[in-house]
């Protein structure tokens, strides 16, 4: 388990049965697109949901950006037969829905490596994220963060969460425990934390409140449900002219004390040691990603 | 009186086109009373005024479409037309929409034999498209019918104009009064080339009425209406900022390249047009300027509240404004001293001693249809049925600095990018970029262009390459199968033919 260095600040939601989204959601370039083919797919459509799903993993347009499909939970009849498809489409990432402990995640692993052994696929090149949904889940979140190696994140999911603690979604206190309990374990774990989907699309202030928050907690990212979300969050994630600049000193100064066989590099008579160092390099891969904030 | 002229002009031997003095009224016999003088204009009836104007069978006659979808002139104008007997018209607005479906009945009748339009939708489209006329439609644009009037092909024997207020010489405006459409830009061309004008007005207001976008040395008649348009449905779904999460990505896109195409430099100019990805390209772009500091000088062309809304902020110094799209820009033309009502000869005439497209930078134009040569189709769906209009389309094209086409590149699952337009309306040849959700393409006789943006990081590709994207989404459409009959002739600018519009296989 390391420090995941791939960028994942936005991960947009599509649900699995919109042919027409599934077909061109690509040129919204969020960091990871995650195709739904649990809640938001009707009883009668999830097995055309997940034939749609199938062949858009296998569209040429989604391999540049990192691709998670959340499956139903293995414990219906179409938890198994998603996963069936989906690895064996190559999906990157599966997304397992309500994880409430360790073991769901275990019995997942077990099958992604029957099917990737079936089908060919290198043993271990699918990987997993888990999303808690419930007080079982957050309280478990240590234990289900370091279930498999194959993980790269943990999301929390605020519906199903507020309302098994008896409550509703609200200003985000509801959520305070469960982000910070999320968040610790994965940086416990090594791996990515996820934040909440913000549902009122037309709500920019409070969508942009929501991800200031979440982002100074130290969440890698956040789900998202419209496409219109996904600019305004790269840019909310982009650095200052400042901090990119800062940075750059940061990493040029790292880069010389290196040459000269120092460990300890200063930078105007500052100590910079190896976490400043790691930050400024975050700093700079946002940066590259989506420009300074405008 | 007489006798004492004859004195006057006794031994002197009157030039063959002289003639002797008769009286003040001899040649104006309104001048005999106050009633006569103020109100020799006034017809009391519509028919009255068609009498009077001496329109007969196979003339022309013309119209302006500011009202857009909410026009009623049009159709009732041509009602009482066929009902007065008149037969062979030839039919000149400035353009047609969904709302002239009635026509389709005074076409069969033999009422209209012709039409010059800039456009036509809705199921008047769809007949004409499958053959319901004799004779084929010439499509031109804004600039070229005044082109065609000035060369004598179009010549307007007599103009029907709706205005919100005249007095009773013909001052006339279409921004104070009730029904306001703002500017008058293309009744101007008509008031001033028709050899007769009728305006239909709603109100008649005291002596003299001002703006007088249509004067009073234009006027022949002046008839009251009860009502000219309805301005509330000029803007159907233009002037809302979208939501569309695709059309915003287009419109960030093209400002993005508005701001790095080499343009976007203190007073540069521009045209935004009036769909969802252009209104909200503005948006995107205010911030732009104001982050940069960067003023517009002008604005042209069909005006929208968030034009109107950068110019009241400062970021722009004059709206030259040919169409008014809203209510907001309706109502600014009225009060706004830097916001200009401007014919369309002003506008886009290429034979025109000026024409502000030619001072233009950057437009923002739309396309149902943009080829690997870059032409593009604003007339005719993947249907092969005429559903749209030719416009100031390639007007702003040849004259502004930077053309710039906007678009999804499919629409549910019709391909934008094609081999092959079904129609060209605007050659290739005078676009310089075309901005889609998959990317930007540069006319590769703009490698300057393709340089700036390329160095900024935009995502630049070729149009060959938004073409195979299009393709591997969504497949080769079969061709569409169409008759020998032409039904349409789509004129460029200069009057020449630039292509047809065969009848569709039914």
């Amino acid at each position: 388990m390391t420090t995941s260095t791939k960028l994942r600040r936005s991960m947009l939601f599509l649900p699995g049965s919109n042919a027409a989204m599934l077909s061109t959601a690509f040129v919204f370039k969020p960091d990871s697109i995650m195709f739904d083919l649990e809640d938001a797919v009707s009883l009668r459509e999830k097995d055309s949901a997940r034939l749609l799903v199938f062949h858009a993993l296998k569209l040429r347009n989604y391999r540049a950006m990192e691709t998670v499909v959340r499956i139903n939970p293995l414990s219906t009849p179409f938890g198994r037969q998603d996963l069936e498809a989906v690895v064996r489409a190559g999906v990157d990432v599966v997304r397992l829905p309500k994880t409430d402990a360790p073991e769901d995640v275990h019995v997942l692993e077990r099958e992604v490596e029957r099917i990737e052994l079936e089908c060919g696929r290198e043993v271990g090149s699918t990987k997993l994220m888990a999303a808690i949904e419930s007080a079982s889940g957050v309280v478990n979140a240590v234990a289900i963060a370091t279930a498999s190696p194959r993980l790269i994140g943990i999301a929390l999911a605020g519906f199903d969460y507020v309302m098994d603690m008896q409550t509703e979604r609200g200003d985000g206190t509801e959520l305070f425990y469960a982000r910070c309990a999320v968040l610790h374990a994965a940086r416990f774990a090594k791996i990515d934390a996820f934040d909440v989907v913000f549902s009122d699309v037309n709500d920019d202030e409070g969508f942009l409140k929501e991800v200031e928050l979440i982002k100074r907690l130290g969440f890698n990212g956040k789900s998202l449900i419209n496409p219109r979300q996904i600019e305004q969050l790269h840019n909310a994630f982009a650095p200052t002219q400042e901090e990119v600049d800062y940075a750059r000193r940061v990493v040029a100064a790292a880069e010389l004390g290196e040459r000269q066989g120092l460990g300890v590099v200063s930078l105007n008579g500052k100590m910079i040691d190896a976490p400043v160092i790691q930050h400024a390099r975050v700093v700079l891969q946002r940066a590259q990603a989506s420009g300074v904030r405008r | 009186m007489s006798n004492n002229v004859q004195t006057r002009l006794a031994g002197f031997a009157l030039p063959a086109n002289v003639e002797a003095f008769a009286g003040v009224a001899a040649h104006a016999p309104y001048l005999a009373s106050r009633e006569g003088k103020h109100d020799r204009k006034i017809a009391n009836s519509l028919e009255d005024a068609i009498r009077a104007s001496g329109l007969k069978d196979g003339m022309t006659i013309s119209f302006h479409h500011a009202f857009r979808e909410g026009d009623t002139t049009i159709n009732s104008v041509v009602a009482k037309l066929a009902e007065m007997g008149f037969r062979d018209l030839t039919l000149a607005p400035s353009s047609l929409l969904s709302c002239n479906s009635p026509l389709i009945a005074h076409i069969k009748s033999g009422v209209i034999r012709r039409i010059y339009t800039s456009g036509m939708r809705g199921k008047l489209a769809e007949a004409i498209s499958n053959g319901l006329m004799d004779n084929p439609i010439h499509i031109h644009s804004h600039g070229g019918r005044v082109h065609l009037m000035d060369r004598g092909e179009l010549a307007i024997d007599v103009s029907f104009l709706g205005v919100a207020t005249s007095d009773s010489f013909g001052n006339a405006n279409a921004v104070t009064g009730k029904s306001r459409c703002g500017s008058l830009g293309y009744a101007m061309v008509d008031a001033a080339r028709a050899k007769k004008v009728i305006l239909l007005a709603e109100q008649i207001v005291p002596y003299p009425n001002a703006p007088a976008s249509i004067r009073q040395d234009q006027v022949d008649f002046v008839v009251k209406v009860d009502q000219i348009g309805d301005p509330a449905k000029i803007s159907v779904g233009a002037a809302r900022i979208t939501s569309n999460p695709r059309e915003l990505l287009i419109a960030r896109l093209a400002a993005d390249v508005m701001e790095h195409a080499g343009y976007f430099e203190e007073g540069f100019s521009m045209q935004t047009g009036t769909g969802g990805s252009a209104t909200a390209t503005a948006r995107f772009l205010e911030k732009k300027m104001l982050q940069k500091g960067i003023k517009a000088g002008f604005a042209l062309g069909g005006i929208t509240g968030s034009i109107v809304d950068l110019h009241k902020k400062g970021l722009i110094g004059r709206i030259l404004d040919t169409q008014s799209f809203d209510a907001v820009a309706a109502d600014s033309l009225a009060n706004n001293p830097q916001h200009w009502e401007i014919s369309t000869n002003y506008y886009a005439n290429l034979t025109a001693k000026a024409a502000a497209v030619d001072m233009v930078d950057m437009v923002i134009l739309s396309a149902l249809e943009i080829d690997l040569d870059f032409n593009v189709n604003v007339i005719t769906g993947s249907d092969g049925v005429m559903r749209g209009a030719s416009g100031g389309h390639s007007d702003t094209a040849a004259g502004a600095a930077l053309p710039i086409v906007v678009g999804p590149l499919i629409r549910s699952r019709i391909p934008t990018v094609v081999e092959k337009c079904t129609t060209v309306v605007t050659p290739g040849e005078t676009i310089g970029v075309l901005v889609t959700d998959h990317g930007v393409a540069v006319n590769p006789n703009r490698p300057d262009v393709a340089e700036r943006l390329t160095a900024a990081g935009l995502p630049v590709v070729s149009i060959q390459e938004l073409y195979a994207r299009a393709t591997e989404l969504v497949g080769t459409p079969r061709p569409i199968e169409f008759l020998d009959k032409v039904v349409g002739v789509v004129r460029y600018r200069d009057g020449s033919a630039i292509d047809v519009v065969r009848q569709v296989k039914g």
